[in-house]
């Protein structure tokens, strides 16, 4: 059965490099979880193969053993007949079991090997580094979720037991072929020869041809998506007539393509299924001259099995041979399923971990309940010995360089210096460096040269866990998840109550326009919160951060969709969440800067000025340019 | 709906007639072909007749040969019919898609109708080339055999008859049974997608959390429920082989016992008993294939209704019957205007606009998020029709005037602009498409883009990536305002279109209009005080109405609003976000 994404994968035209190797891995991955349905399987698949083998071989004892007799005497015994029936009867059912049984457990294989599939596949991606997701488009990752998935279910749960089927029944029935009569074998399989050297020519020419069409359907892919996105500007263009017609190029030449493909693809059948129908006629003919002269005891009865074998022998091969392009297809989805495993998670040797702390006898230790005071737990690789060190929200960047690749620095020895409470403002251009340097913080990049301290332990040493847990950040782009909105305020602090959660919410100012929502709280959101307008996600993602109550805190432009008037009620929420903690603004607004304890301006990627507002004013820089933004030009 | 999707095939009606004739060929010669079986071993095996046979296994031969050309011919007609009601689909949706209106596009996301254009006409096209080759061939494969069966024998082929009838009732029934579950399976499947794609994009969300166990125990769940409901639903078709096994036995059993008896009693041939069972195998293998065909169908109706639904659409915009096609000047009229994005929805998103605009002013329009500072220039070029009252260009409403002509002399600069792959001439000549170089780079000049354009390595060559990925967002902006002003328009329309200029190039921007343009009517959006402070007159938006309407001066000294963003945005320069980057 075909699943819902029967479509073709967009990247076909990658081409596999070890379809072996990787149907080797494939099976390792089933066969880790699934060993023994994997056993039953196959030993049913056999069972099914050979009552059928028996079924058919008793065509010839049918004829030779009792029609054949029967006819030569007056009054006969339908009795043996009638228990070989009963015998044949038994394979039967044995094959009809053993037939629903193996598909049984082949849903039970096969669904559950994607399922393994897709947490796995989801797990290790939850792990990878940004970098990841920087160099990789978005729809490229799910289309490894969606399309390689579902073609590799139908390879599990289809093609494969189908193979397995298809060579035991050849081997077995070429085995009964070779017993009934040899010469008659020696047709067949020329015959069979001659099927596949078709089979390769038709699979050769489609394959090229498919190859070529999935190259023209990428190409009106994407003319389509990029048309479609800029469907209002054809229109205010009045440029659809152009479009139309640059589409219809296209178009046709798609269509030529996946005409040839099909067609060639389809050849395929009539001519398997003909000239199996033609090496039945030649068994038929020779094997009638063999019958007739009597020729190595051959018998009618024989020829009439081999004939059923004849065509049992050739559907296989048939089968197997249609086969053939969804396991190329499916291996390349194998082949994008296991790079994405492959792919090297974010790397984390940090040792030292955050716990509750409390203090006895004005000595820091741990902590079970939480206490609002943490700590930094170091243990002594040397002799495990523990170190206890208050999180105050110190941060030192000492003359730090960081690249996305090590060819091109786009930071340059940043030094800052942010004490405990202090509100640090980073202003600068689009592509200065702002956000760069708070999610060098976080380490969701590492940095070339240079150190970070955070509270005076390098953030290298930290657990990547432990460190973010310490960091409140609210993101330029907001993202909320399909869930109430009770449930993606609490995502921000896992066992908060519901009372909490509406303090965060009025913190940051958003309890009034959740309690005007058709269902408040329990309001569902989806589709990334798109029944609430850009700034209402904004002030969703503050409570979020609130209800986190991290000592540390970074707003990247968290404000920057909400128009001015609004911010000013939202600033009040967000300096109540600033106050007593370290926090990192960036932001382009005057009003959201303006009373930090040190505005840093960045141009590309160095720190040009710092001070206050005040201190910079007077040095009549760069920051006293954009601020009065009339200063040059105009 | 089907009537929608047959209206497409179009000029491949002859290639979708004979690609099931030429089926119904293949299957005659293969329905042949256990009939002459019977004849070789009756006439010529059993009888000695050793020419008999070669007669017959010619004929065997050349029937073979007819249906290889039949099934070749259907394969390769089925293959043109059915890419080619692919291509007239994607035509003819494209093509509908180019007269939809902005509230027709609204109504679909840019990603459903790529989605539409493209997997869903592929699933259609595998589904038409499964029905044209196998709609005809299953059932004349299934009625050739029986009747050849009944041929030779009516009692024995009335066996297949009860067989198959039971079969297909049984197989109906699963299929119907199935479908449900798997109406059930796929929406929860794409539920589970978007919830990963959820993650793939929240992704930095996720970490700064860490929430990444959280996350992967959710998923793991939803993948559980998924687990279940397919192994259900997969439960029931999987009983569909054993099945067929099962009547495929049953039937070989009945007929070597009865045919056994028959053969003793002289009323049946052994050759004849032969051909009885390689019927048995056509009939039930057709049986299966109508029943996969069933399953293909009732899968491929989901994107068939999505496809019309595009298809359906009615473009809510039309041209008048008698269209004037000159517009008079750029003066602006709006007349008791109230407009709502939804016919019936009473909730306005503007209400009581009266507007007097003259020909060649320069009007600012400020306003909070959700103002609907964009509804209201949107219904000047007529992307929208208005809801009540009247909006007039040049003295004339709107909807009197050819779409074409008025949006020719109504030049928008939209929020979200985009540019398209191609070099920047390209793009510029979206504009006029018969616009020489030089006034191409003149109207660059007034955007303030030559500088930079100039400074790429290629100029005005430079090869624009899909949705101008290669340049920044201020150079994107100042090319989609020369792109505008190469109509050479009336009306200029800046929708918040140099919030990512910095102040300086902004202004300049400005003169350049003011002094290069003056006949044309420019209406400027902006969030930025500054962009519209030295406007002839400035629209204060609010709440859908209009608050205030007069100069910077008129406006600071009576307007609360107007002042309110004044102060916040001291000086005129209090924003940071210069975005210069050349």
């Amino acid at each position: 059965m075909p699943g819902p994404g029967s479509r073709p994968p967009r990247g076909v035209k990658s081409t596999v490099q070890n379809p072996g190797k990787l149907l080797a891995r494939l099976m390792k991955y089933i066969f880790r979880d699934y060993k023994f349905h994997c056993l039953i399987v196959f030993v049913l698949i056999c069972c099914g193969v050979l009552a059928n083998v028996q079924g058919t071989l008793f065509t010839k004892n049918l004829i030779d053993e009792y029609i054949t007799p029967f006819l030569l005497t007056d009054n006969p015994d339908f009795g043996p007949l009638a228990r070989a029936i009963g015998r044949v009867a038994c394979f039967y059912a044995i094959g009809v079991v053993s037939t629903y049984l193996y598909n049984r457990i082949m849903v039970t294989v096969s669904q559950g090997t994607l399922r393994h599939l897709r947490n796995d596949l989801f797990s290790h991606m939850e792990t990878l580094p940004i970098k990841y997701f920087d160099t990789h488009a978005h729809g490229d990752i799910m289309s490894v979720y969606t399309n390689d998935i579902d073609t590799l279910r139908q390879m599990i749960s289809q093609s494969i037991p189908q193979i397995i089927n298809a060579a035991f029944t050849i081997v077995s029935v070429f085995i009964s072929m070779l017993i009934l009569s040899v010469p008659l074998t020696c047709v067949t399989l020329v015959m069979v020869g001659v099927m596949l050297f078709c089979t390769s020519k038709a699979t050769g020419l489609s394959g090229k041809y498919f190859i070529e069409q999935q190259r023209n359907l990428g190409k009106v892919n994407g003319y389509i998506e990029e048309m479609m996105k800029g469907q209002k500007v054809v229109k205010v263009f009045c440029h659809e007539e152009e479009c139309t017609k640059d589409f219809t190029e296209l178009n046709d030449a798609l269509c030529v393509s996946a005409d040839r493909a099909n067609t060639y693809s389809s050849f395929l059948g009539p001519i398997n299924a003909q000239l199996g129908n033609v090496s039945y006629v030649l068994c038929a003919i020779v094997g009638g001259i063999l019958a007739l002269n009597g020729i190595g005891g051959f018998t009618l009865g024989g020829l009439a099995s081999f004939l059923t074998f004849n065509k049992s022998f050739s559907m296989p091969i048939n089968q197997v041979s249609q086969q053939f392009n969804s396991i190329i297809m499916a291996m390349a989805g194998a082949d994008r399923i296991f790079r994405l495993m492959d792919e090297e998670p974010e790397a984390d040797n940090g040792y030292v971990t955050l716990v509750h702390a409390k203090e006895v006898n004005g000595k820091l230790t741990e902590s079970e309940t939480r206490t609002g005071k943490w700590a930094w737990k170091h243990t002594h690789q040397a002799d495990g010995s523990v170190d206890y060190k208050e999180l105050t929200g110190d941060i030192v960047f000492d003359g730090v360089d960081f690249g996305y690749t090590d060819e091109k620095i786009v930071l340059h020895d940043i030094k800052l210096y942010a004490t405990p409470g202090q509100k640090i403002a980073f202003v600068g251009s689009t592509g200065a460096g702002k956000t760069t340097i708070t999610n060098l913080i976080n380490r969701f990049y590492d940095i070339q040269d240079g150190k970070i301290r955070y509270d005076g332990i390098n953030v290298n040493k930290i657990k990547k866990a432990d460190l973010r847990r310490s960091l409140g950040i609210v993101l330029q782009d907001t993202h909320l998840f399909t869930g109430t909105v009770k449930e993606n305020i609490r995502f921000g602090k896992l066992d908060a109550t519901d009372d909490e959660i509406v303090a965060a919410a009025k913190l940051a100012n958003a309890d009034g326009f959740i309690r005007r929502l058709p269902q408040g709280y329990d309001t569902m959101l989806t589709g990334d919160g798109a029944n609430l307008s850009q700034g209402q996600r904004q002030l969703l993602a503050i409570a979020r951060a609130a209800i986190a109550d991290p000592p540390v805190l970074i707003l990247d432009e968290a404000t920057s969709s909400i128009d001015t008037r609004t911010e000013r009620i939202v600033q009040e929420g967000m300096d109540h969440l600033m106050a007593g903690r370290t926090t990192f603004v960036i932001a382009h607004r005057l009003s959201t800067v303006k009373n930090s304890d040190c505005i840093m301006v960045l141009e590309q990627g160095r720190i040009i000025e710092r001070g206050t507002h005040d201190q910079l004013i007077e040095q009549k820089g760069r920051y006293y340019q954009l601020y009065t933004g009339n200063a040059i030009g105009a | 709906m089907i009537r929608t999707l047959a209206k497409q095939v179009k000029e491949y009606r002859n290639a979708s007639i004979v690609t099931p004739l030429f089926m119904l060929l293949e299957v005659i010669m293969e329905t042949m072909i256990p009939f002459l079986m019977a004849s070789i071993i009756d006439d010529g095996v059993n009888a000695g007749d050793i020419s008999h046979i070669y007669k017959i296994g010619g004929l065997m031969v050349v029937c073979a040969l007819i249906g290889l050309s039949g099934g070749m011919l259907g394969g390769r007609f089925g293959a043109k019919a059915s890419s080619g009601l692919a291509k007239n689909l994607r035509a003819e949706m494209f093509s509908h898609i180019q007269t939809f209106s902005f509230a027709n596009i609204d109504k679909f996301s840019p990603a459903g109708l790529v989605t539409r254009l493209t997997t869903d006409v592929t699933n259609i096209q595998n589904a038409y080339q499964m029905i044209l080759k196998m709609a005809m061939r299953a059932p004349a494969s299934i009625i050739c055999a029986l009747v050849m069966a009944f041929m030779i024998n009516a009692r024995l082929a009335s066996i297949y008859l009860i067989a198959a009838l039971i079969l297909g009732v049984v197989l109906v029934f699963l299929v119907i049974h199935a479908t449900k579950y798997f109406q059930q399976v796929f929406p929860k499947y794409d539920d589970l997608n978007a919830s990963i794609e959820e993650n793939v994009s929240a992704i930095r969300v996720v970490k700064a959390y860490v929430r990444e166990d959280y996350e992967t125990k959710k998923l793991n769940k939803a993948s559980q429920n998924i687990y279940n409901l397919f192994v259900k639903a997969e439960h029931n078709v999987i009983v569909n082989a054993p099945l067929m096994q099962l009547t495929v036995y049953s039937c070989i059993i009945l007929i070597s016992w009865i045919g056994a008896k028959m053969i003793v009693s002289s009323t049946l041939t052994t050759g004849e008993l032969m051909s009885l069972l390689a019927y048995c195998m056509n009939i039930l293998s057709s049986l299966m294939m109508l029943s996969m065909i069933f399953v293909m169908i009732s899968m491929s109706v989901a994107s068939a209704r999505r496809i019309c639904e595009v298809l359906d659409e009615e473009p809510d915009l039309t041209n008048p019957e008698h269209p004037v096609s000159d517009v008079a000047d750029g003066s602006i009229r709006f007349e008791n205007v109230a407009f709502s994005y939804h016919k019936d929805s009473k909730e306005y998103v503007l209400s009581d606009i009266n507007l007097d605009i003259h020909a060649g002013e320069t009007i600012g329009i400020i306003g909070g998020t959700g103002s609907a500072k964009t509804s209201l220039v949107n219904l000047i070029s007529r992307l929208y029709d208005v809801s009540e009252g009247s909006v007039k260009v040049g003295g004339r409403d709107v909807r009197e005037y050819d779409m074409e002509a008025l949006r020719n002399q109504v030049a928008v600069v939209l929020q979200k602009n985009v540019l398209f792959s191609g070099t920047i001439y390209e793009n510029l000549r979206w504009g006029n498409k018969d616009a020489t170089d030089e006034e191409c780079q003149e109207a660059c000049r007034l955007a303030c883009a030559d500088d930079f354009v100039r400074a790429f390595p290629d100029g005005y060559n430079t090869y624009i990536e899909q949705g101008g990925s290669n340049v920044s967002g201020g150079q994107k902006q100042r090319l989609c305002i020369a792109r505008a002003l190469l109509k050479n328009p009336k009306i200029l329309i800046l929708d918040d279109s140099t919030s990512a200029v910095d102040t300086a190039t902004d202004s300049k921007i400005r003169r350049a209009f003011r002094e290069d343009i003056p006949d044309t009517t420019k209406l400027i959006i902006a969030q930025r005080i500054s962009s519209v402070q030295d406007a002839d007159r400035i629209i204060v938006m609010d709440e859908g109405r209009i608050n205030g309407f007069g100069t910077h001066e008129e406006l600071l000294a009576t307007n609360e609003i107007y002042r309110e963003v004044y102060e916040s945005q001291t000086g005129g320069g209090g924003d940071f976000d210069e975005k210069a980057g050349d």
